[in-house]
């Protein structure tokens, strides 16, 4: 199997055109760190044994 | 009158209102005077609302005089975030685009209810753009400054609401919460802040950020008054469709019933790292003023904080997809970039969040079986220094800005009832919080125990000296 690398550059162009969206060389590397933060914080989420089962709250009552 | 008005909880302005001691337009034009002079330094304000302000004081002095009785904070002024709808003004809600807005034709239901009350509106409050911060720093209105060291950060994004609280230029404000954007800043100012839980009270007339994680909720300098004020607000509402079917549960008659019978635990785990001592001291401060010496963890907090942020970034970034698109180049450039990386995030990461959210609440439901209320810091330092950037947490150098909330964004992700309290350290300019955390609809359990604290002396919220 590939071993895949996260690169925020790639994402960024990938969804550039399809967001209809221009980036600033300063806006591009503020992107690229937080996008380097939220694919951190998405590990945690990914690895998290979750039942296939489990509900999502998109709507939500506490 | 020799009342010093700025030092009185919105209760005694009431009790003073309905004895003749003072008359609400005393109340209110001593108010608007303390914010003309201070505001410039405060930075709270971004409307002051005089002139309905003085009709509405008026008004409840004509009642009073008429013999009728008055409302339960009758002559108290009150000011609201700026991204509630009050009526004559644009719902700015921070930005500089949503000063095109029309001018709104009501004002939002909360406040509507606390005026009919009888407090006062007497302005709308500075805060973080779009409400996707925790600096209390707005690109365009300025930063607000918080009154007990005008050269540190409020927090935010409720961060004129705690700047006006702490300052006092009013007893008590409205903020909103969706992350710790009520908890944070109240934290950093010394001051109460409630969140209730998700669904409780009504968010119509307000401008949204994320749906799914946003509350209202008042900041005070007494219990009391968050109570009063919280207690005025309850009610169903149509227009807002997350809004729970709860009957309305006043919290005020309970709230000196001490702490007989409560079940009360420390978290200990990722709320027990990841923070400055003084954090943690603070925590050691409240729970020792308690008896609580049990701690417990609650699984996947990490996770369920890594969930709350991506559907953050997520929300928010659908919210404003217009706006990045046709107005970039007026959002607050920290705002938009963070608003743009969360445009470009997967779909499917979302919806596992989501499922991460209700096994995370199932979790704390099950150790809310053996515990009434769990402590935490609200925050994981006393306010930095307005400009600073990053800070140093186990070691690791982080963004201020998106991290100030770690400690609370797990419980607004699960819709928690909290009541942040104000700790203080002898010798030490500024205060830190700490969380109280209920069960869902216990509000009336968060402000109980926040009350046996504030009697006890144990918590307070001293106003600060603004030279």
């Amino acid at each position: 199997m590939t071993k895949f690398e996260f690169d925020a550059n790639r994402l960024i162009d990938a969804s550039l055109p399809l967001l209809g969206l221009e980036l600033s060389e300063a806006s591009r590397a503020v992107v690229e760190l937080h996008l380097e933060t939220a694919e951190l914080l998405w590990r945690a989420v990914r690895d998290f044994p979750l039942e296939d089962e489990a509900e999502p709250a998109p709507v939500y009552t506490a | 009158m020799s009342l010093a008005t700025n030092l009185m909880s919105a209760l005694e302005i009431r009790a003073a209102v309905d004895s003749g001691e003072a008359s609400a337009r005393e109340i209110v034009e001593a108010t608007l005077e303390r914010i003309e002079a201070l505001n410039p330094k405060l930075g709270a304000f971004t409307d002051v609302t005089a002139e309905r302000a003085i009709a509405k004081a008026a008004a409840i002095d004509a009642r009073r005089a008429r013999g009728e009785t008055l409302g339960p904070l009758a002559g108290a002024p009150f000011a609201v975030k700026n991204l509630f709808d009050v009526a004559g003004l644009s719902t700015r809600a921070g930005s500089l685009i949503n000063r095109d807005r029309a001018p709104a034709g009501a004002d939002a239901i909360l406040a509507a209810r606390l005026e009919a009350a009888g407090a006062i509106l007497v302005g709308a409050l500075n805060m973080g753009e779009y409400a996707y911060d925790f600096t209390g720093e707005n690109a365009h209105d300025g930063p607000s400054c918080n009154p007990h060291d005008l050269r540190h950060m409020t927090g935010g994004s409720s961060s004129g609401s705690a700047a006006a609280v702490a300052g006092g230029l009013a007893p008590f404000a409205l903020g909103s919460d969706t992350n710790g954007s009520i908890r944070v800043p109240a934290s950093l100012c010394g001051i109460f802040g409630l969140k209730p839980t998700y669904g409780r009270l009504s968010r119509a007339g307000t401008f949204p950020f994320v749906a799914s994680f946003d509350h209202l909720g008042p900041l005070a300098r007494s219990v009391g008054d968050l109570a009063a004020s919280y207690d005025a607000m309850q009610g169903p509402d149509a227009r807002d469709l997350a809004q729970a079917a709860r009957p309305i549960e006043p919290t005020a008659p309970g709230l000196d019933g001490g702490l007989a019978g409560l079940r009360i635990a420390r978290l200990g785990g990722y709320f027990a790292r990841g923070g400055e001592p003084a954090a943690f001291a603070a925590v050691d401060r409240v729970a020792g003023a308690l008896g609580a010496t049990q701690t417990i963890e609650l699984p996947g907090t990490e996770a369920a904080r890594a969930s709350a942020y991506l559907i953050t970034m997520v929300e928010g970034a659908a919210l404003h997809a217009s706006r990045l698109r046709d107005r970039a180049d007026e959002f607050d450039a920290e705002v938009r970039d963070r608003l743009i990386a969360g445009a470009m995030l997967p779909g499917a990461w979302v919806v596992r969040a989501q499922k991460l959210r209700g096994w995370y609440r199932e979790r704390v439901a099950e150790a809310f079986a053996d515990v009434d209320i769990l402590l935490a810091p609200a925050t994981p330092c006393r306010a930095p220094l307005i400009g600073q950037k990053t800070f140093v947490l186990d070691g690791r150098e982080m963004l201020i800005r998106p991290n100030l909330g770690l400690f609370t964004q797990p419980f607004s992700f699960i819709g928690l009832p909290v009541c942040t309290v104000p700790v203080w350290t002898e010798g030490v300019a500024l205060p830190i919080g700490v969380q109280l955390i209920g069960a869902p609809w216990r509000e009336d359990l968060v402000l109980r125990v926040a009350r046996a604290l504030e009697r006890e002396g144990a918590v307070r919220a001293p106003i600060g000296e603004v030279a």
